[in-house]
Order: structure tokens, then sequence, then C-alpha cells
């Protein structure tokens, strides 16, 4: 049992991944988020749905993790003034969350100290909530942009930049406020929800099929890491186990997914140092990896491969070699480029340094995934909850202290020779065969179930919630970014402006993902 | 910088030059030249507007500028803003949150101007379609020229794109 407290009964997911869910009482859920996070745990994700047709009102549904597993707290919540108690002074990044789930489905948080809007710009009104069941988008519709009230740094020569929605490269959109003195960042202020475009909802009127596709499109880049979580939250429900050929198969594409966006970034991370030669050689390499994933996946981004059951998508023994060449060249050739970027003095004194976070604000932040183990969070779900097929592959994980752009650039290096190594060692095990196990129908009625799954960016949580009939009731994808953007922040802080690029694509994290 | 120097030339010149293999490349290169030519003096500019999108389009926007397709060799840039840009590159549904966003960067375009929508979101609104938060295809915001299907369109079918924009203003 992964945390005991006398008003929790706590019971196990038929889950891949280590999980259990129970129901909790508000008045215990601060102390709750205590004790997990007095046991080193931390906050994955929190969003709320409309159970009122049941009848129960609200529920407020938190996950979190510690070293056992995940915990899925359900909270009821009245249909009158449903409240529960601010968690984000125990786990700060539950602040925005809190927050778009006032925006989406109108339950709040008592005593926060920040209760502006965060999700809804005002494109729908205040005063009604998507999320719920007897949400009338015609009626709610408005054109009334709202402002947004951005805190005010004063002082002798502050003066602000506002930087977006439209960014300035081929970007996705997003608002930064930077308050500076000189060249120097006082404070970076964030403003998102740009690309909030009603994905939880639309999930509400899909079938599991459609749902599988649309979740991988929650974040194009987190493709295979959004399908696979989804399929595994889905699967968690049904009670199946995909073949064992489906789930090398999932993990190939994984970690190829993970290969070519380490590719692409470290390109664009010499870009922004001004050394152009390190964009040209990485693109070459990620677009032959893009190339192979057509050739063998009919997609270059492997979207659609992963299905509730299985996978669409199959390797021969000639894919394999294709694979084995392309390991063997990307392994020669980023370690040339990597003695490269070690070796330039220019390169070294913009990455050394720049946009520090310190493991221990890191911690008290939660920052996670890759950004997080450059910070020394030392958290992948592929180790520390290894479902299948990563419990017979022994992923070793990358982690460094330094917590700047340097060690962000570092662990990607890591990770991308560990995942050429995995994809070798996946090969040996994937058998071929052009049998397709029936894809999951139809999911059990009023089911659970969760899917965590370690990205590229850091871990994807799919939540699936069905109805009475076994429809999709309420779906939830959360994305690391959630966790990670108020953290580039700090990041930014006392740094210089032109510095802002380069240490937003270290962390490169996603709008669409935590805009949904 | 000596190992940087051994690097470019070990891999040679990546882009997909006209003479070699791949004829339907050649072509569209060819009049892509001369279409920017006669209409944009040879030097097309291009802003980016991600108006929704789930950044699965941007990463083949991405992939156009790197050394295979080399547009930047083709006398076309991608510019860091609307005013001195010639066409709009437009990605996702509009979601409700970017339509003002949109509108705006399309006025502050001069003319003569030219909108392609790239992606299936954008031509049809896709897999998102219109809702209380999406306004679905790209049209429903501001007159779109060209529109390239694909989820995402990869980076020759966006070149082919931008190709027929110019083609069209003729």
């Amino acid at each position: 049992m992964p945390i005991k407290h006398p008003n929790l009964k706590l019971a196990r997911l038929t889950d891949a991944v280590p999980a259990w869910s129970g129901e909790i009482a508000p008045e215990y859920l601060f102390e709750l988020c205590e004790l997990v996070r007095d046991g080193g745990g931390r906050l994955v994700a929190l969003w709320g749905s409309d159970v009122r047709q049941q009848p129960r009102g609200f529920m407020l549904h938190v996950t979190l993790m510690n070293e056992s597993g995940l915990v899925c707290l359900n909270v009821p919540l009245p249909a009158e003034h449903p409240e529960y108690p601010d968690i984000s002074r125990i786990f700060p990044s539950a602040n925005r969350m809190q927050r778009a789930v006032y925006d989406l489905l109108g339950i709040y948080a008592k005593e926060g100290q920040d209760h502006r809007k965060w999700l809804r710009h005002g494109a729908w009104h205040g005063g009604s909530f998507p999320l719920r069941k007897d949400f009338d988008a015609a009626a709610s519709l408005t054109h009334e942009a709202e402002d947004y009230p951005f805190v005010q740094v004063e002082g002798q020569g502050v003066h602000e930049i506002p930087v977006g929605p439209v960014h300035a490269g081929i970007i996705e959109p997003g608002h930064f406020r930077f308050s500076i003195i000189g060249e120097r960042v006082l404070r970076l202020e964030q403003h998102l929800g740009y690309v909030h475009k009603g994905i939880e909802k639309r999930f509400e009127s899909m079938s599991l099929q459609q749902g599988a596709k649309l979740a991988g499109r929650v974040s194009g880049d987190s493709t295979v890491a959004y399908a696979w979580a989804y399929a595994m939250a889905a699967e968690s429900i049904a009670n199946v186990t995909p073949s064992s050929r489906a789930l090398w198969m999932r993990a190939l594409l994984l970690e190829r997914e993970r290969v070519a966006n380490h590719l692409g970034d470290l390109g664009y991370l010499g870009n922004d140092v001004a050394l152009s030669f390190g964009f040209a050689q990485f693109w070459i390499l990620k677009e032959q990896v893009l190339r192979n994933n057509a050739t063998l996946f009919n997609h270059r981004y492997l979207m659609d491969k992963i299905v509730p059951g299985g996978v669409t998508a199959s390797l021969d023994v000639e894919g394999k070699s294709i694979i084995e060449r392309e390991c063997d060249m990307l392994d020669q050739q980023v370690r040339i480029l990597r003695n490269i970027y070690d070796e330039h003095a220019g390169v070294q004194d913009r990455f050394i340094g720049t946009g520090r976070i310190e493991p221990k604000l890191a911690a008290q932040l939660g920052l996670c995934g890759m950004a997080g183990r450059a910070s020394a969070q030392a958290w992948d779900a592929r180790v520390q909850f290894a479902c299948a097929p990563y419990d017979k592959l022994d992923v070793k994980m990358a982690t460094y202290r330094n917590g700047d752009v340097a060690a962000r650039v570092i662990v990607r290096f890591d990770e991308l020779f560990e995942s050429l190594r995995l994809q070798r060692e996946i090969m040996v095990n994937l058998v071929h065969d052009n049998e397709t196990p029936p894809p999951l129908e139809k999911l059990p009625a009023n089911g659970f179930g969760i899917g965590l799954v370690e990205g590229w960016r850091g871990e994807v949580m799919v939540a699936i919630h069905t109805d009475a009939e076994g429809k999709l009731a309420r779906v939830h994808p959360h994305d690391p970014s959630w966790q990670n953007w108020p953290v580039l922040e700090h990041a930014v802080i006392d740094n210089i402006v032109p510095d802002f690029p380069l240490i937003n694509k270290s962390f490169n994290l996603s709008y669409s993902g935590q805009d949904l | 910088m000596y190992q940087i120097l051994k690097q470019i030339i070990k891999t040679g010149i990546k882009t997909e030059s006209p003479p070699q293999a791949d004829e339907g490349m050649r072509l569209i290169e060819q009049r892509l030249q001369q279409e920017i030519l006669d209409v944009f003096g040879g030097a097309l500019s291009i802003r980016q507007v991600d108006a929704g999108s789930c950044n699965g389009c941007e990463l083949e926007i991405h992939a156009v500028n790197n050394a295979y397709y080399n547009i930047e060799g083709l006398g076309i840039k991608f510019v860091a803003g609307p005013r001195h840009a010639d066409l709009l590159l437009v990605t996702g549904p509009v979601s409700r949150h970017m339509e003002v966003a949109l509108k705006r960067t399309y006025d502050a375009t001069p003319e003569p101007k030219l909108v392609v929508a790239v992606g299936d979101c954008a031509c049809d609104g896709g897999i998102f379609g219109e809702s209380y938060a999406s306004c679905g295809k790209v049209s429903n915001v501001i007159p779109v020229d060209v529109v390239v299907k694909g989820c995402p369109p990869t980076p020759v079918a966006i070149l082919q794109g931008i190709l027929t924009a110019i083609n069209g203003k003729k």
C-alpha cells in the first residue's frame, strides 16, 4: 500500500503501472497531500468531473506519485458550492491546474491565493463551464477578450517586454511578460491557454477508437507517448494485456520518438547559440530517422500506430536491419557532434550556468521529466514503474545536478545513446508476425483506468472514466509541461533577455499539451 | 574548428538537387524559383502562425528548413514578423483564443499577401472540428489561398502548397 490514512481505503487498479485509487473526503485532502510530499512524493495531475447525473455532485481527481506507484484520489464535492482545500501550498504546480479546473468545471480551491483564470481567455462566459454535462456551447460564446492581471514589477528603470501570443519563430503560441532592468530579467510571467481547443470535451463525444486518434494529437511531438498512455488506461479498465509483441513494438516506437525529438532539440540548441552547424547536422540525422519511420511504419511521426489492445505496426527482418544500420550511424555521428559541442568554447560559454534550477528548487516546484533529471530529480517511469516491456530492459536513468542548459543538453545526449541501446535490445526480443489481435472494441461500464508513459519530455498521463454504458465519460490527458512551465519562470530570473530563447528551448515545453 | 570543417566536408551536400533521382522534386524546384522571381523578386518571406495546432505540423515546417529540403536555398525564408512577410503559413484549427491574434497578424501583413493553410485541421477543422473553443478551419477566420492536407503534411507537400499559392496569384 503506497500511503496509509485512517480515512482512505485504497484499491489496487488492474493497471500496467502500480496504481491505486480511493475516495477521500475533501477535509482530509490537504493532510494526505502533505503526507505524500513529506514521504518524497509528487503531484502528477489534478482534474475534475461532473457526476451530478449519478447523482454525486462533482468529483475532484488528484493523482499523486511516490516510490510505490500512483495514487488516484477521488474527492466527492457537493453540486452546490463545490470547493476543496487549496493544495498549491504543498505542491506549487497545483496552482495552474486548480485554476484550469475552475475555468472548465467550476469547482474551486478555497483559501487559494491565486484565483485568476488560466485556460479561459474570453471565448466563453466566466459563469459557464465547458466540462459540465449541461454546458450550452451556443449560449456561452462571447467575443470579449478579457485582460489578464499580470503581476507588476515596479521600481526605477524597470520596464516590461510583452511577447506573443504569435512568436517570432516557428513555435506554438503563448504570451510571455518580461519585467526587466537593462538586459537582466527580474521576472517572467507566462500566460498560456491560447491553443485551448476543447480536447477534453471532444473526447466525450468520441468512440474508444476515435479517442485514440485524438490522444495522439494532444501534443504532436509526443504522439506515441500519448497514444500508449491512452491505450494503457483503456486496457486497465478492460483488464486486458496486449500481446508481448505489441508491447515490444510500443517501446520501440517510444524510443524512436525520443531519439527524433532529442536530435531536433540538440540541433536547435546549437542554433540558438549561433552554431548553425549544429542545426544543419542534427536535422540531417533527424530527417533520416523520420524517413526510416515513413518507410517502416508509413508515418514520419508514428501517429496512430498504438491502439487500445495492440499496435497497427509490424517490423520484418529487413526492417530490423534498417533500424540497426540507423542506430550504428547515429551512434557514430552523434558522438562526433557531441565532441564538437563539448570542445566548442563559445557553445559551452552560453550553455554552462544559464537558466539554472538548483535541485532543491526543482524538488520544491515539482520539476519533472528530462528537465527534472538535469536538476537531480531522479524520476523516470521506465525505471521506477517499469511496466512491460521495460521490466526486461533495465533502463539506465540519466541524471545531473547542475540544472543549467548544459545539464539539459547532457541529459539529452545520454538519453539518446540509451535509446539507441534500448532499440537494439528491443529488436532482439521483437518477434515478427503479421497477426493483428482484434483491437479493443468497448470498455466496461463505470470504469476508471490510468496510463503513465515516460515520453521524451517527461511523464505523460492519461486517465479514462467510462459511463454506465461503457462510453468515454471523461478523458484527462496530462502533459509534464504543466509541472515544468512554472519552473521556467524561475529559470530565467537574473539571466539576460537574449538567453531566454536558449533557456526556453532547453526545456522545450508543450503549449498544446497544457492548453488542451 | 578543424573538427567542424571536417564534419561539414564529410557530410557533403544533402540537399536533394534537381538532377538527382526525384524528378518531381526537380520540377517543383524550378517552377518555384521562377514564380518567386515573377511575383516576389526572388525572395519570398513567410510568417508562420500556429493558430491552435497540436504542434505536429510545426515539426514538418521545421523540417522544410533542413538540409534535405533546404527552403532557403530556393530563395524562401521564414521571417520573425508579419510586417515584412509576403505569405502566411497557418496551422491548426483556429482556436477561439487565437482568433483575434490571427486576424491581427493577417491585417499586419502588407499586400499583396497570400495565405496557405497547412494540415488537415487548418483545411477542415480536422479531428478537433468546431466547438466552444475552436473556430475550425482557417478560412472561417481569414481568406485562404491554398490548403495543404495531411496529418501532418510532408515537407514536400508543404513546399508544393507554397508553390501553388504563388501560382494562383498570377
